[in-house]
């Protein structure tokens, strides 16, 4: 992107000095309008002034610095956001969650037995990620995915209740919004939150409906030995 | 009709911070937990997340800002815009939908320099915000995830989340546009 942005400012620098000057040279050379010529010097003088190369100089630099100021200026809110999250994580309000979401997941993981400790991470998880806690919701994923693999006849290839679970986290469904956007969007992070549960849910009812369609293509099928074995 | 539901949505919407803040203490009380004590255990993240992005902030920032200033930016948005506005997609949130399955900070850079660019209270940092918190970095996440456990075919996983995120960013577009106009 750096490197873009510069060939592309060189490239403009270039472009317009080439059109300044050849503006300037067919005027000199007519030479007839004394007018013309001012304009021509103006615009050569204009386009130094607004030289590209000196903006995207001046860009690094004062961006750079905004970057430092804004991730201080969120400091505060973050830390508010982040204690009260905290408080509803030691509350258990993921287990008040997880009560609702059980019922769905068991219908989400057909090929994974309900008693199975897999399913407990899973609803741990996805409760976890509703609350918008998302440093509590990595290492229950990351348990779930060990107990996906345990019923996995062959290691390397992922079954369909693994993509399945892949699926709603990258989707990630959430009533909370994360703490940084919170921090960044200040007052305005109140209208946000509807439109991000709608969005939320859209998107991963459709990778849902996805998984569950793909899983059953010949491309992504599970081959018909494994089948038989698992 | 549609709009007295955006107004009622408008008001409502105002409560849910305040509702938040004093309502997730509260149960915290009532199930007899230390709410000050862990409040303060968790604010220090919030502390140490904040410096932890500033090195993310500034590459993508600085990237961004320089893309912009050389109007490399401009030349992009324009190639794309006719695309763009046909189906109602705003072309200054382009490049966070593309960054965002790919990282979760750089996503964030772009949000900021939209936040920086046209406000808080701007149609682009809203409709940019709800792409950002309703999907997730989808492929840190397979990486993640399947890499844990040593899983190689990840078969229709990549495609029914990067379906997934199509969808998100595709919503959190219209309905901005619907709620926020």
């Amino acid at each position: 992107m750096i490197v873009i942005s510069v060939v592309v400012a060189i490239g403009t620098d270039i472009a317009t000095y080439i059109a300044t000057r050849t503006a300037a040279d067919i005027d000199t050379s007519t030479a007839a309008d004394e007018m013309m010529k001012i304009d021509a010097d103006a615009v050569t003088e204009a386009a130094t002034e607004m030289m590209k190369i000196d903006a995207v100089t001046e860009a690094a630099i004062q961006y750079a610095e905004i970057a430092v100021e804004l991730a201080i200026g969120l400091i505060g809110i973050m830390a508010l956001w982040l204690g009260i999250m905290k408080i509803a994580d030691e509350s258990g309000l993921v287990d008040v969650i997880a009560k609702v979401v059980r019922p769905i997941t068991l219908k989400l993981f057909p090929d994974v037995p309900p008693d199975h400790p897999a399913i407990g991470s899973i609803v741990l998880n996805m409760a976890a990620n509703v609350l918008g806690l998302g440093n509590a919701a990595t290492p229950l994923g990351l348990k779930a995915m060990q107990e996906l693999q345990e019923l996995n006849p062959d290691k390397d290839t992922a079954t369909n209740a693994m993509c399945t679970f892949l699926v709603i986290n990258t989707s990630s469904v959430q009533l909370i919004l994360p703490a940084t956007v919170i921090a960044l969007m200040g007052a305005s992070a109140s209208q946000i939150f509807l439109p991000t549960i709608l969005a939320t849910s859209m998107s991963t009812i459709a990778g849902v409906i996805a998984v569950k369609t793909l899983q059953n293509w010949k491309k992504f099928e599970l081959k018909q030995e494994e089948k038989i074995d698992g | 009709m549609v709009e007295s539901v955006v107004d009622v949505f408008n008001t409502s919407s105002k409560y849910i911070i305040p509702l938040l803040l004093a309502g997730i203490p509260c149960y915290g009380l009532f199930k007899k937990v230390k709410v000050y004590e862990v409040f303060v255990e968790g604010a220090k993240e919030g502390f140490d997340i904040a410096i932890r992005i500033i090195p993310y902030l500034v590459a993508i920032l600085v990237a961004i800002g320089m893309f912009r200033a050389s109007g490399a930016l401009d030349l992009f948005i324009g190639a794309l815009s006719p695309v763009l506005n046909l189906i109602g997609f705003p072309s200054e949130n382009l490049l966070l939908a593309i960054m965002r399955p790919l990282s979760g900070s750089g996503s964030f850079g772009l949000l900021s320099d939209l936040v920086e660019q046209y406000g808080t209270d701007s149609l682009f940092a809203k409709i940019g915000a709800t792409m950002f918190g309703s999907t997730e970095t989808t492929f840190y996440i397979l990486a993640v995830y399947f890499g844990s456990v040593g899983i190689k075919k990840v078969r229709h996983s990549v495609v029914a989340g990067l379906i997934a995120d199509t969808v998100g960013v595709f919503s959190a577009v219209y309905i901005c546009r619907f709620l926020f106009g």
